[in-house]
């Protein structure tokens, strides 16, 4: 079972990388097999990282800290002024709504961003109205409420700098942080 | 406000020993055409080495700073009267000053100082103003400020503001190392004390009516709370951590409530009122949309807020009695956001889109709500009014930074306020 679960998320994470080269370049490129480590409590800027690797590797790593796999991507990037989820980040969210379904001791904080244009206080409005969008369609899949909390930080903790759309893009966000 | 600014000092270096901040430097960018010519001559300074600085140059930098005066530069001035009986009003006349400040600073023992001044006109040769008073040496440079106050009220009728401090956040540090602080200053930059600083963001800096605490939003748990830190003894204290949101604090007049914004579980943010003594809260807008950034009116029964209720943010006011309906007062635009009351709430300051950008505008609250966009920015934001309604000032970038700038209620005169460190943001203005 384990394994066919394994080979799902591979096809998935394959499906999700030939989706969406765009969003990946302006991150970090995928390299597989890559163990720069995953988001953790102090991690904004390292959490989207490659896809790839062997499946053998995944069976262990229920919160992606290793690098590798579709647990691995993290984040959920938005268009301009919305908070609706597009369809290439289906995948990543299927991906960890299983792994917190198939593991009920996991928790999950959202981390709602937005990019800096606008007012700081509407802009936390912003950012927390995207993080619930990921917490409705994680639910949706079976998450208990009880695994996932919210927070915004709306345009305070950019993950790029810059008065430019190319920043921006990587700004608009949600960190999905799996925590103790 | 002598005793108040002096603890604040001492707190500033009892937290922070360094005084290595960098000072923002004003430019004025664009000044009035109709601005009042004034000479400050240099004060006399009997006693040798007396005054730690020059405290008429600090009286004119305030004047000309204003936009509302052109300043005599001092290399022009033929003689230098310290007292009204020695000045030849036809010489300053021909030069075409309207109005000369002349005074003296003297030492009384190496630790005060006595300062005295005379406001002449010009073309009258009346006497307008004639002071002395005393200031020990870290109060003598808000001794100048004042000075320059009193000479701006005399001539414009409006009270001065430089003698008055300002809050403000600057960020340092690179991604994803960055420091925030938490300043207050002086309203020209100078003194700038480090009254709070974290890893993580600190935003939304409010003054208490008193001048005497801040109010803001700290992520220093990586979850937003509300604190009150009282500025004489950096005391602070968590007066909101609710689950989901904990922002936007808004001192009500009285000083004794705090209007914020919290969230439900499903995330929706609405604007609350806390008393701070026993922080229970009373819910003041019930709406599915974003409610936030609120403001209370003079008398404290009217809150302004932010909502996009109606799609995208717009400005709106609500009575604090439960059952009222919120009125809409923005209707330019697709983007009117985080309203500030002027002090005498005859208009509003907020953010607005136009040509793509956000800059500060002002609505009438009488009449017919007539609505001016004061500044030409692409990222203008964060509007504090001056406590005497004369300026706003705002956050904006230049050239890729973070700064703060000013404007005069009416738009015709801006200022940029340059410093050499950080990315500065939310600058807040204190009260008198």
């Amino acid at each position: 079972m384990k394994r066919i679960v394994s080979i799902a998320l591979l096809i998935a994470g394959a499906a999700l990388l030939a989706g969406c080269p765009k969003k990946n370049n302006v991150h970090e490129p995928p390299t597989a097999g890559s163990q720069v480590s995953g988001t953790s409590e102090e991690g904004a800027s390292t959490s989207a990282n490659a896809l790839g690797g062997d499946a053998a590797s995944q069976g262990g790593d229920i919160t992606g800290a290793n690098g590798v796999g579709p647990l691995a991507r993290k984040v959920i990037y938005f268009d301009f002024d919305k908070s609706e989820i597009k369809p290439e980040f289906a995948a990543v969210i299927s991906a960890h709504a299983r792994n917190l379904t198939s593991h009920p001791n996991l928790k999950m904080k959202l981390e709602g961003n937005t990019d800096e244009r606008g007012t700081r206080e509407y802009n936390i409005g912003l950012g927390e109205r995207r993080a619930q969008a990921v917490r409705r369609a994680l639910m949706l899949q079976g998450v208990a409420e009880s695994q996932l909390s919210t927070v915004s930080f709306g345009s305070e903790r950019p993950a790029a700098e810059g008065d430019d759309e190319a920043a921006w893009a990587q700004n608009r966000r949600v960190e999905m942080v799996y925590v103790p | 406000m002598n005793k108040r600014f002096s603890s604040l000092l001492a707190i500033g270096f009892l937290l922070f020993c360094s005084r290595t901040w960098a000072q923002l430097v004003v430019e004025i960018t664009k000044g009035q055409t109709e601005a009042i010519p004034i000479a400050v001559v240099p004060f006399d300074t009997p006693g040798a080495a007396a005054a730690p600085f020059d405290v008429a140059q600090l009286v004119s930098s305030d004047l000309a700073r204003s936009g509302r005066f052109k300043t005599m530069d001092r290399k022009d001035m033929v003689e230098q009267p310290h007292t009204g009986a020695t000045i030849s009003f036809d010489d300053w006349r021909r030069l075409n000053n309207d109005y000369i400040v002349v005074g003296q600073v003297q030492t009384v023992d190496p630790d005060h100082f006595n300062i005295s001044f005379e406001l002449y006109n010009v073309l009258t040769r009346q006497r307008m103003l004639g002071y002395q008073f005393t200031a020990n040496k870290p109060g003598l440079r808000l001794a100048s400020h004042q000075v320059a106050d009193m000479v701006f009220q005399k001539i414009l009728g409006i009270r001065g503001a430089f003698a008055t401090r300002i809050a403000y956040i600057s960020v340092l540090g690179t991604l994803p190392h960055r420091e925030y602080r938490l300043i207050v200053s002086d309203a020209d930059g100078e003194n700038p004390r480090v009254v709070m600083q974290s890893n993580e963001p600190l935003m939304s800096p409010a003054w208490s009516p008193d001048g005497q605490s801040l109010a803001y939003v700290s992520f220093e748990d990586r979850l937003p709370s509300v604190y009150v830190q009282y500025l004489p003894t950096g005391e602070r204290r968590r007066v909101s951590a609710h689950a989901g949101v904990n922002q936007a604090p808004a001192w009500s007049p009285d000083g004794k409530k705090l209007a914020l914004t919290l969230s439900t579980r499903d995330g929706n943010l609405d604007v609350y009122v806390m008393d701070l003594a026993t922080q229970a809260l009373t819910r003041i807008t019930d709406d599915p949309g974003i409610d936030t950034e609120p403001q209370w009116s003079k008398d404290g029964q009217t809150i302004y807020f932010t909502s996009d209720r109606a799609g995208g943010p717009q400005i709106y006011r609500v009575g604090i009695r439960s059952g009222d309906k919120p009125q809409r007062l923005t209707f330019q635009g697709s983007y009117n956001a985080r309203p500030r009351v002027s002090p005498d709430e005859s208009q509003l300051a907020f953010v607005t889109q136009e040509d793509g950008g956000y800059r500060i505008a002002t609505m009438d609250l009488h009449g017919h709500g007539e609505v001016q966009v004061l500044t030409k920015g692409h990222f203008d934001v964060s509007p504090s009014y001056a406590p005497n309604g004369a300026e706003i000032i705002y956050a904006t970038r230049d050239r890729g930074r973070g700064v703060l700038a000013l404007v005069s209620a009416d738009g015709r005169v801006q200022e940029r306020l340059v410093s050499s460190e950080g990315e500065l943001q939310e600058p807040a203005w204190a009260p008198f």
